[in-house]
């Protein structure tokens, strides 16, 4: 009566970035609280397919293992999420692990997520405080709006909300929600906010806000709870503002 | 306006649909509900309607010019979707893809409802009750008609919802969700206003 509890995993595999991804099934023995990277982990220990075949390790990515670095994002039963959260006793298996498509695979389930941070270079999403001379203190921001800006500033660049949405493709040069929220980010910013035409500008041209179709699927998939959709719709009304103050001219332009 | 070329023409697409064309279409339907009034009372309205001055012009700039962007705008937006309502089978990603799908079987029912009414017209047809209730008398344009009216009206309700957000004039969740509220009134009313007029023809 003593049977061996297993998990079940089918696992989409891709030898080099350019070669035709395939299937490959596993089965491991059950441990209690285990994770999706515990799995992986168990099959890089004992590199097994489910025919009994020797294979060669799965390649992922990981980081912090607690869901605030973003490194170790894949769909897992369809949907994109963090693997270290993702917990094999609440998953329906057999569970299955694909890489996150919607970015260049590296290998296997490793994807390179770099196109979000160049779009982060882009749009400018940091405070510029650089200087040669100390510049003092900024303008203090209200207690209220820092909780707020708090919730913005969660994001991890795990790049989920860029695999749930349905127009960031091969098709399409949309940036995706991460990036337009951290404009409003930063836009929000006291300091930041100096800049903030500058941001404005930048998303309001190729793959910018336009982009965006509304399915909503990236704040039904932020793993952070991020408003993101409200972020982009705050953002639509900046932008009307915006192109109505340049196309006019407008007293107001600067502040 | 060189590098913001993107965002000049989504917004103008955005606008377009609601200002003139849903508004049009609104007309459209109102003008078309006098058939279940009876047989003359729809002849004089359509017949008030095709005899506007500068028929032409208004014509041309109110409905066939927005109408063309439109179409062909949204027909490229539609096909740079990639859609995945089979992974995150979300409340608006349906409404997202049906937006798409909705846009393109409008487009093709306008095309063909363009053809036999409009075109007709300026080829020497007569335009009345009559005609309408020769064209819906076959089962198979009657169903045509009821999916194309439909799938329009979805596509302005659910089109006016993308508007007020694309804009900025709906931000919050909560205000989002009432104006989800507010066009699905719309759609409701304006469907019983289309339905009954067809049905006025069988």
């Amino acid at each position: 009566m003593n049977e061996q509890k297993t998990v079940r995993f089918i696992v989409t595999r891709q030898d080099t970035a350019d070669s035709a991804p395939y299937n490959e099934e596993f089965e491991i023995p059950y441990r209690p609280n285990m994770n999706v990277i515990s799995a992986l982990m168990e099959i890089r220990r004992n590199p097994v397919n489910k025919k009994g075949e020797k294979t060669t390790p799965i390649t992922w990515d990981m980081n912090c293992l607690e869901e605030v670095c973003g490194a170790c994002s894949m769909n897992i039963n369809g949907k994109p999420r963090q693997s270290c959260t993702a917990l094999v006793d609440q998953l329906e298996q057999p569970i299955r692990l694909a890489p996150m498509n919607t970015f260049p695979v590296t290998r296997d389930l490793q994807v390179d997520r770099s196109r979000m941070f160049d779009t982060l270079k882009r749009v400018k999403a940091w405070v510029p405080i650089d200087g040669t001379y100390d510049l003092g203190p900024g303008p203090r921001m209200p207690e209220r709006k820092r909780q707020w800006a708090y919730e913005l500033s969660k994001c991890m660049t795990c790049g989920v909300c860029l695999e749930a949405c349905p127009n960031v493709n091969s098709k399409s040069n949309f940036i995706g929600a991460q990036p337009l929220s951290q404009v409003r980010l930063f836009n929000a910013h006291p300091t930041g906010a100096m800049n903030r035409d500058e941001r404005l500008e930048t998303i309001m041209s190729e793959g910018g806000l336009e982009g965006c179709g509304n399915s909503q699927n990236c704040v039904q998939s932020c793993p952070k709870g991020i408003p993101l959709t409200t972020s982009i719709a705050a953002l639509n009304r900046e932008a009307t503002v915006h192109s109505f103050r340049r196309f006019f001219g407008s007293d107001h332009a600067v502040d | 306006m060189a590098d913001n070329r993107e965002f000049f023409y989504r917004r103008l697409h955005s606008l377009l649909g609601v200002i003139p064309i849903g508004l049009f279409m609104t007309q459209h339907l109102v003008v078309n509900h006098f058939a279940t009034k009876g047989e003359d009372e729809f002849n004089q309205a359509a017949d008030f309607m095709a005899n506007l001055p500068f028929v032409l012009i208004l014509e041309s700039l109110v409905i066939f010019l927005p109408l063309l962007f439109h179409a062909i705008y949204g027909l490229y937006i539609a096909f740079t979707a990639k859609n995945n309502i089979g992974t995150h089978g979300y409340f608006r990603n349906w409404m997202f893809m049906l937006q798409r799908v909705s846009g393109v079987v409008t487009l093709v029912f306008i095309a063909w409802h363009v053809w036999e009414t409009r075109v007709q017209a300026a080829l020497g047809a007569d335009v009345d009750f009559q005609m309408m209730e020769n064209i819906l008398n076959n089962p198979f344009m009657l169903v045509f008609y009821i999916v194309g009216v439909l799938s329009a009206i979805f596509h302005f309700s659910n089109g006016l919802w993308s508007f007020c957000v694309g804009w900025g004039i709906a931000v919050s969740p909560r205000s989002q969700q009432v104006v989800t509220y507010a066009t699905l009134i719309v759609f409701v009313v304006l469907s019983i206003i289309g339905l009954r007029a067809i049905f006025a023809f069988v």
